[in-house]
């Protein structure tokens, strides 16, 4: 195994928009176990940063603890990051979010982090609708320690060791539906065609952004009998749609069936473009996501793409009417209410 | 029972139901005697409960303007039925019992030392004021009324008070007023007058403000540049949000867009609290949150991430009478040594120790140019008494050719000439790194903040020297913020005595009243007052000048006479301990007693005391 990181660039590579090549946009070598599902998301991470021409500095990744929130070290080398502790990412990330509103917010978590001890943080910015995009890498186990079932793991499902959880599992794509997040969607470790532009339409949502994306581990619950393993997860998953992101100001190239296609057009101007599989689902509808939800898990099958959506979201700094000029870059000038006005308080207190 | 007169020096107090209205009665009780010229040091003494149990406001009034508590109640107003029994025996031999006779007092509630004075109250009220609600309200009036005369309180001064309060609802005005007059037309008509214990116009609260000191240090933060509050309710210190927000909408709209030059977040817990306004100093702004008792345990692990991560971060600490839930509504200084060392591994913090509302506002403010400068977490290390109190104390000041202090943060055109840029490098000496604000530029100076064991270039490391290193490292700083955290204070040009005492927080007007009767005895004994950690080189001079040094403290540890001794290597058997834990603060009478107490067996350095004030000493 090696542990530098060659410098190599692609002959053939090209510049985005922003200026930037896709290895500015790597990170140092990974340590996770080789054919770990959380590389194939480190790498869609890349290709959607870059993808979105958004300049590295302007994106602020955050974690929690355990094998995936050491995943930060692994892409964007040129952005700031902060590895916090265990299950405590979404505070950080409000707390840095207020500080400045104009950078891109990207959290990652695993399931033991968010839906262990991380659940009431969870929990709360997804009903704060913090503008940030939170994925959690899900592999029902703890790796780090060794592979104890997380609360995300199904009942019945076997460890490696052969053990079964006799547990329910939490649902956090029906929490976030059931908590206020504004776009939920899952998806797969593998599926980089269904990930990449999800992540994409993720970074231009305003508000919070929720992707639970399936990711086994390779190490400790890939095993026959686990319901997070690769071979398992390939033969249950369900897709809601066929489905693309068109940054603003692009043309819209795909063309789906008629009758099918739908498009939800976001804030900033960019769209998305979807095809549905479903006739009874409509993504910008909670109670709809939540019932095609709960319809597939009651089949046995694990529905992936975008869930739902809501157009008119508005994030934490409009509902708290924050300045627009983030508020780390305020000065004396406009923070100190000087001794004039500190004479007139002091008559107040007389 | 014939005494002799007493002018501004007396203790009152009000025995209510907590929920009655009492409380707004009571403070304008106290503002009047401040607004009288007469220094007044009220105390809320109220139960963890929102209506129907016993709650007392205690005011010293005293002419040598002593804010500490004294023992020994000369008036007591005594409202509240359930209490009636210990209220009246808590009275000193002498002093007055002012109650409601409207209903006959039992006879055996009635003591012969003191002089029992009945005014029909509520009577008075129902025959006034139609509504039960009001008639309720306007009884308290009615004593206050009624004390007016009682005790040469200005009733003018009393009624400008309450029109200013009224002051946008003028129609409440003449009702109040009216019940003013009842009370002290009545005890005109039907009792003799003054008490012996009364008050006289003064001039010694010009320049000075009556604040409580969570109201100072939500100013003090709203001047120290502080963006980003969260925070968690918690008594004593969910008024230091209240107070942030209220100044901070009046003060930090932008007067153009409306918009806010602020965010409150209300968090789901402290420890959310924490990660949020540490979030906020770590992409730039100033944040702080504010908490006690319990809300300290539950932030250990943040704090130790802030410290490791070296991350600036302000936490406001109102302690309050522990262990667990404790005592939520009484005080204690019994978070100093958590605080010191807060979180696992090797820790040590900035803590900063005002003792009044003044200091509240200036050591808040000072704070957040601290955590900059520093890069780690700054404890304001206040306690219920200072911060849930309205106090007498100096009038705030602000110097506005005043910058804040960022500390050492690298912009886009700095970091465009550094090579080498290295987030945790010592390159000054001082074992402060420069810090990069995320979004700073393209290329440079983006690392990982973590709180992993890390190389100076932020890198995680497993290397036990590198580790070493920055361990060591954070300790270098952590001398450099002896250079930069307030002084300690000296009563004193020159050392006079082989005795001294070392107070901090609350615990100073106490001790300043003991100083004070010392002197009037003709003793003396040098003091100093602790208003940071680390100890600064004078702390430690203070103590090697004396051959015995008495710590005050309001815990039951002795926890700050511990920090001394391990932080400072000071010997032991020097070191005694002066405490007080029962949740009410220190009185002097207590530090007297127990300091007269210790001494014997020292050659009488400190000559016996006259009984002071008729107060009763407290015995621990």
């Amino acid at each position: 195994m090696s542990f530098i990181k060659p410098i190599f660039r692609h002959p053939t590579q090209t510049k985005n928009k922003a200026g930037f090549y896709k290895s500015d946009y790597e990170g140092r070598i990974s340590t996770l176990c080789a054919g770990c599902g959380h590389d194939s998301i480190n790498a869609s991470i890349v290709a959607a940063c870059y993808e979105m021409n958004i300049e590295p500095h302007k994106v602020v990744k955050l974690s929690g603890i355990g094998c995936s929130s050491k995943a930060p070290a692994y892409y964007l080398n040129n952005s700031h990051g902060f590895n916090t502790v265990h299950g405590r990412m979404p505070s950080v990330a409000t707390g840095a979010n207020m500080a400045n509103r104009e950078l891109t917010y990207l959290g990652v978590s695993g399931d033991g982090d968010s839906a262990s001890i991380g659940i009431g943080q969870f929990i709360h910015v997804n009903r704060r609708n913090l503008n940030m995009v939170y994925i959690m890498m899900n592999n029902g186990c703890y790796g780090l320690t060794k592979g104890q079932d997380s609360a995300t793991a199904d009942i019945g499902s076997l460890s490696k060791s052969g053990s079964r959880n006799e547990f329910s599992p939490i649902d956090m794509v029906s929490m976030a539906l059931e908590s206020g997040a504004t776009f939920i969607a899952r998806s797969f470790s593998g599926d980089k065609k269904q990930l990449v532009p999800l992540i994409k339409a993720a970074m231009s949502h305003p508000g919070f952004a929720f992707i639970d994306v399936i990711s086994p581990c390779v190490t400790f619950n890939n095993n026959k009998g686990s319901t997070k393993a690769y071979d398992f997860i390939r033969e249950h998953i369900e897709v809601t749609s066929e489905f693309d992101f068109v940054p603003i100001r692009e043309e819209i190239s795909v063309e789906y069936e008629e009758g099918t296609q739908k498009s939800v057009t976001l804030h900033d101007g960019s769209q998305i473009q979807l095809s549905k599989l479903y006739s009874d689902w409509d993504p910008s509808d909670r109670n709809s996501a939540m019932e095609k939800l709960q319809q597939s898990k009651a089949n046995g099958d694990i529905l992936t793409g975008l869930l739902y959506i809501d157009p008119g979201s508005q994030d934490l700094h409009s509902t708290l009417n924050t300045s627009t000029l983030p508020l780390n870059q305020l000065t004396e000038e406009d923070l100190c209410p000087g001794s004039a006005t500190l004479e007139k308080i002091n008559t107040e207190y007389r | 029972m014939s005494e002799q007169i007493r002018v501004n020096d007396m203790v009152v107090r009000f025995a209510n139901v907590n929920g009655t209205g009492s409380s707004s009665a009571n403070e304008v009780f106290s503002k009047a005697v401040f607004r009288m010229g007469i220094p007044v040091a009220p105390k809320n003494i109220f139960p963890s409960n929102i209506q129907g149990l016993p709650t007392w406001y205690e005011v010293r009034i005293s002419g040598k303007g002593y804010l500490g508590r004294r023992k020994g109640i000369d008036v007591m107003v005594g409202i509240n039925p359930e209490s009636m029994k210990k209220d009246i025996a808590a009275v000193r031999p002498g002093g007055y019992f002012i109650y409601d006779n409207t209903k006959q007092l039992h006879d055996d509630m009635v003591r012969k030392d003191i002089h029992m004075v009945g005014i029909p109250m509520m009577q008075l009220s129902i025959e006034n004021y139609q509504a039960p609600r009001l008639q309720q309200l306007f009884k308290n009036i009615i004593y206050i009324g009624a004390l007016s005369v009682l005790i040469d309180l200005d009733l003018d001064v009393v009624k400008s008070i309450i029109s200013e309060q009224f002051e946008k609802k003028p129609k409440l005005i003449p009702p109040n007023h009216k019940a003013l007059d009842l009370g002290a037309n009545w005890v005109r008509q039907n009792l003799v007058y003054p008490f012996n214990v009364r008050l006289k116009h003064s001039n010694l609260t010009d320049d000075k403000i009556m604040i409580d000191g969570n109201a100072a240090t939500g100013l003090g933060a709203v001047y120290g540049g502080a963006t980003v509050l969260s925070w968690y309710p918690i008594t004593p210190s969910t008024s230091v949000a209240k107070s942030f927000e209220a100044f901070a909408k009046k003060y930090r709209k932008d007067p153009e867009t409306g918009k806010n030059n602020f965010a409150i977040i209300q968090a789901e817990d402290e420890l959310a609290a924490f990660g949020m306004a540490m979030g906020a100093n770590w992409n730039g702004a100033r944040g702080f949150t504010a908490t006690s008792g319990a809300g300290i345990s539950l932030m250990n692990e943040f704090i130790g991430l802030a410290y490791f991560a070296e991350v600036p971060m302000v936490l406001v600490d109102v302690q309050r009478g522990g262990p667990s839930t404790g005592m939520p509504t009484r005080t204690q200084q019994s978070d100093i040594l958590p605080c010191a060392y807060a979180s696992h591994g090797d820790t040590k913090h900035i803590m900063l120790i005002p003792a009044n509302p003044t200091e509240c506002f200036e050591f808040m403010a000072e704070a957040f140019d601290l955590a900059d400068q520093l890069q780690t977490v700054i404890f304001l290390m206040s306690d219920l008494d200072l911060g849930m109190n309205i106090h007498m104390t100096e009038a705030f000041s602000w110097d506005d050719s005043k910058k804040y202090n960022k500390g050492k943060v690298l912009n886009k055109q700095e970091l465009e000439g550094l090579e080498d840029y290295g987030r945790f490098k010592d390159v000054d000496g001082d074992g402060i790194g420069y810090r990069v604000i995320p979004g700073t530029h393209p290329s440079k100076g983006a690392y990982l903040a973590r709180g992993t064991s890390h190389d100076p270039y932020g890198r995680y490391t497993e290397d036990g020297e590198v580790h070493a290193g920055e361990i060591n490292r954070l300790i270098r700083k952590f001398n450099t913020a002896k250079y930069l955290v307030p002084k300690p204070e000296l009563y004193q040009e020159t050392f006079q005595s082989d005795y001294g005492i070392i107070f901090y927080g609350t615990t100073t007007y106490a001790a300043m009243e003991v100083i004070d009767i010392l002197k009037e005895e003709g003793g003396q004994i040098d003091a100093m007052r602790l208003k940071a950690f680390p100890f600064q080189d004078e702390v430690k001079e203070f103590i090697e000048a004396h051959k015995t040094v008495y710590v005050i403290e309001q815990n039951r540890d002795a926890q700050c006479r511990s920090l001394l001794i391990l932080e400072l290597g000071i010997d032991q058997s020097k070191m005694a301990s002066i405490l007080n834990y029962d949740g009410m603060p220190i009185t002097a009478d207590s530090i007297l007693f127990q300091l007269r107490l210790q001494m014997e067996g020292f050659n009488g350095q400190l000559p016996s005391t006259n009984n002071h004030n008729n107060a009763s000493v407290s015995h621990h």
